[in-house]
């Protein structure tokens, strides 16, 4: 028996213009003429923005100093940023009690960071505590009043510690809410429904703009003389209720997405409504709608820029105020593009980790 | 739920079965019934208690109710207007004033904010890497920071720093720009200018009873018909044909600099620009994702069949992507459109006069009828809103038919 070793002829190597770089570039920006034009034209887009808008923000900007005098350079004048800073951060809280500020942000840092990082021991205590405790900790922390903290009124909070305040209070109230109306939503009683539809539809249909105007304008006509709600609260009334619907609608979102199978295994097991819904049919559905949960937060976070109307001051209103100011005219740009890239960072964060668990948690339940 | 019902039976009948006494609250009817009276009663509550408080309020501070306000004289003046306003015009007007202009800005934004949205979504998915990232870049960049900041940055940033009057930019001497808005030359129709319109809408007419017919006969017989250039011509050629017959009934007020003004033609406000430039440039990040997204969710096994059939390229695109994609598409459309309506309420903060703008601000400082100006206010977007997302779920029911 003869064996018969064959060494096949190695293949060719692909022509040189269809591998490396050279073949990246043909394939993916001049495979034809209408590509290659577009690609001339993106070039040229690029180098008429990106370079000057570098330039400007970093080689030729002015960082240091205390005064207008100090920008020389033809740059961006970031001292302007520099020297308000604080009041960007905090509004006119008293810089005395800038820790307490901190403290509460760090604590509900902690407290989050110790809930979305996996494994991760005694989540449940910690949820406990970031749901019930947290909340009266970081009013005292904010407001004073007790324990030896000196009282800070509302109308001295301001800048970006506003905005987080609006945003993270008006997500956790909203939420429960939204999970009520959610299910009364889908419930099979006709008035409980209904009522549900209506309210959701109405909050939906309406501007936060003309929210925020009812509860500033309204709100002290609807409730009695002796009850004052101070500018701060008014506000987060509106948007509580506004953020609710939305809420409600991510909700039943994930209601629907659960199998029928679940709410007749949970019925046949003899398990009550609120039992079913508790133990078996919302923790799967919110597990489903976090990421929906945190679009809508970053939707709310955007959308806190709009209290500005009714004269708080947020951050974007800080900044704005800060134009004004006669010693430091003409630096607007300056000012809103901080601005800008404080809450791009912020959202651009947040939705690629709301995308992150989106692509964690399609375990294949959605339908 | 029948499944409920069902299980309902079930119990009630063991429960008959039993000796045990079934009391009421056990009951699931009873109980429903129960817990809506409640609801019912607590919801009847809070409204009674709001209103008693309102009356109380209202006479207190002696502020009258009613709608008999809207035709007091308004006394103030309002920066654009589509229809004729002047002080001496009610607040009813300028309800209308303000009206329109929400109408206008909603209805330009909406137009530009799907021809940028489509462009760069189909971007995005450019088989160009160069292309596919600006239009990453474009939608990562607008979609994440904050509609109000791209207004103001638009309205004090950009705008305010274009030339004052007498250093204009111009486009050929017709179209100037400064700081005081955008001026353009305003059509003048002429006497014959009717013939040309009426010419225009009896060929839109003509052209759907065509394509109808052309439907109609490709289903019945298989042939088809050059629909496009029948549409060309009778859309565009034939009202030219009737323009330049009556002798071109056309003229143009061109805008002209006189003292410290342009005077004449049609002026943009630059409030009207820098809205219009926000608000298209924010939602059409998120239509581009609508789109995006919807062309993604075509199956490549879809447009391969079609290929395999021997369909070319545009007719794959136009006869299998597209329409599959537009059901994805559209309802996600929708919500953004019914955002830039509502977005477009920002406009009270750099004084664009829409009607939160000016009804909600101007005419409530005035009269201080607050409950029956934010109650007409709402109203507004609630009827804006419901009515397009009816008009949409038509729609969307009519396309879902197709699908099996």
């Amino acid at each position: 028996m003869t064996v018969h070793i064959t060494t096949p002829t190695p293949d060719k190597a692909p022509p040189a213009s269809s591998v490396g770089a050279v073949g990246w570039l043909r394939k993916n920006l001049f495979s034809s003429i209408p590509n290659s034009i577009f690609t001339i034209l993106g070039l040229l887009l690029i180098y008429n923005l990106v370079p000057p808008a570098i330039n400007w923000a970093f080689f030729t900007a002015d960082w240091v100093g205390s005064t207008k005098g100090d920008c020389t350079s033809e740059g961006a004048c970031w001292v302007f940023v520099i020297v308000r800073i604080r009041q960007f951060l905090f509004g006119f809280y008293p810089p005395s009690e800038y820790w307490r500020v901190i403290t509460a942000f760090s604590l509900v840092g902690v407290l989050v960071a110790w809930l979305l990082i996996e494994r991760t021991p005694k989540k449940g205590v910690v949820a406990a505590f970031t749901v019930f405790c947290y909340p009266i900790i970081a009013y005292f922390l904010f407001y004073g009043g007790s324990f030896g903290l000196p009282v800070v009124e509302t109308h001295k909070w301001g800048g970006l510690m506003l905005t987080l305040i609006l945003a993270t209070i008006g997500m956790f109230c909203a939420l429960p809410i939204g999970i009520i109306l959610a299910l009364g939503r889908r419930s099979s009683m006709p008035i409980a429904k209904s009522m549900s539809v209506v309210f959701i539809e109405f909050w939906r249909g309406v501007p936060l703009i003309t929210v925020l105007f009812m509860s500033s304008v309204m709100l002290p006509i609807f409730m009695p003389e002796t009850w004052q709600f101070d500018k701060l609260l008014r506000a987060l009334i509106g948007i509580v209720f506004f953020q609710s619907a939305y809420m409600a609608e991510v909700v039943r979102g994930g209601l629907q997405a659960i199998p029928r199978g679940q709410y007749e295994a949970a019925e046949a097991l003899g398990l009550s409504y609120w039992k079913t819904m508790f133990f078996i049919i919302l923790p799967q559905a919110l597990k489903l709608v976090i990421p929906g949960i945190v679009n809508t937060f970053i939707a709310l976070f955007k959308d806190t820029t709009l209290v500005l109307i009714i004269g708080l001051f947020d951050l974007l209103a800080v900044v704005q105020a800060a134009f004004a100011d006669p010693k430091w005219l003409g630096f607007s740009v300056e000012g809103y593009v901080f601005v800008a890239s404080v809450y791009w960072v912020s959202c651009f964060s947040m939705s690629r980790y709301s995308q992150h668990l989106e692509k964690k948690l399609h375990t294949g339940h959605a339908r | 739920m029948t499944a409920s019902t069902s299980s309902q039976l079930l119990t009630n009948l063991l429960m008959s079965n039993s000796s045990k006494k079934q009391f009421w609250w056990n009951n699931a009817q009873y109980r429903s019934l129960f817990f809506q009276v409640v609801l019912v009663a607590m919801v009847a509550g809070f409204f009674w208690f709001i209103g008693s408080n309102t009356l109380q309020n209202l006479e207190k501070r002696g502020i009258s109710t009613g709608f008999a306000f809207l035709s007091q004289k308004s006394g103030f003046g309002i920066l654009q207007s589509l229809i004729p306003f002047s002080d001496a015009d009610s607040f009813g007007r300028t309800f209308l004033v303000g009206l329109l202009n929400t109408l206008l800005v909603s209805a330009l934004g909406v137009v530009f904010a799907t021809i940028i949205g489509f462009t760069m979504g189909v971007a995005r998915l450019s088989n160009n890497w160069l292309i596919a990232k600006i239009a990453t870049v474009y939608v990562e960049t607008f979609r994440n920071i904050p509609l109000l900041l791209q207004i103001f940055f638009w309205y004090f940033a950009v705008l305010r720093a274009l030339p004052s009057p007498r250093q204009s930019w111009s486009a050929g001497e017709v179209a100037f720009v400064n700081i005081r808005g955008l001026y353009l030359p305003q059509p003048i129709f002429g006497d014959g200018f009717g013939f040309v319109g009426w010419t225009f809408v009896l060929a839109i007419v003509a052209t759907v009873c065509v394509a109808r017919w052309a439907k109609k006969r490709q289903n019945e017989t298989g042939k088809q018909f050059k629909f496009w250039r029948t549409a060309f011509g009778l859309v565009i050629c034939l009202p030219l044909l009737v323009f330049f017959a009556a002798g071109s009934p056309l003229s143009w007020d061109i805008p002209a600099l006189k003292g410290f003004n342009f005077h004449g033609g049609m002026t943009i406000i630059p409030e009207l620009t820098a809205l219009l430039l926000a608000l298209s440039i924010y939602t059409a990040t998120f239509i581009a994702e609508a789109v995006r997204s919807g062309i993604l969710a075509v199956n490549s096994g879809q447009t391969e069949a079609a290929s395999a059939l021997g369909l070319h390229n545009s007719k794959v695109l136009k006869l299998v992507v597209i329409p599959q994609a537009m059901r994805v598409i559209i309802p996600q459309l929708t919500s953004q459109y019914l955002n830039l309506v509502k977005n477009s309420s920002l406009a009270t903060a750099i004084g664009y006069p829409d009607l939160v703008a000016v009804f909600a601000g101007t005419t409530l400082n005035q009269t201080g009828q607050a409950i029956e100006i934010i109650a007409m206010t709402m109203g507004v977007y609630l009827t804006i809103s419901l009515t397009i997302s009816a008009i949409m779920n038509w729609y969307n029911n009519k396309i879902m038919l197709v699908e099996r």
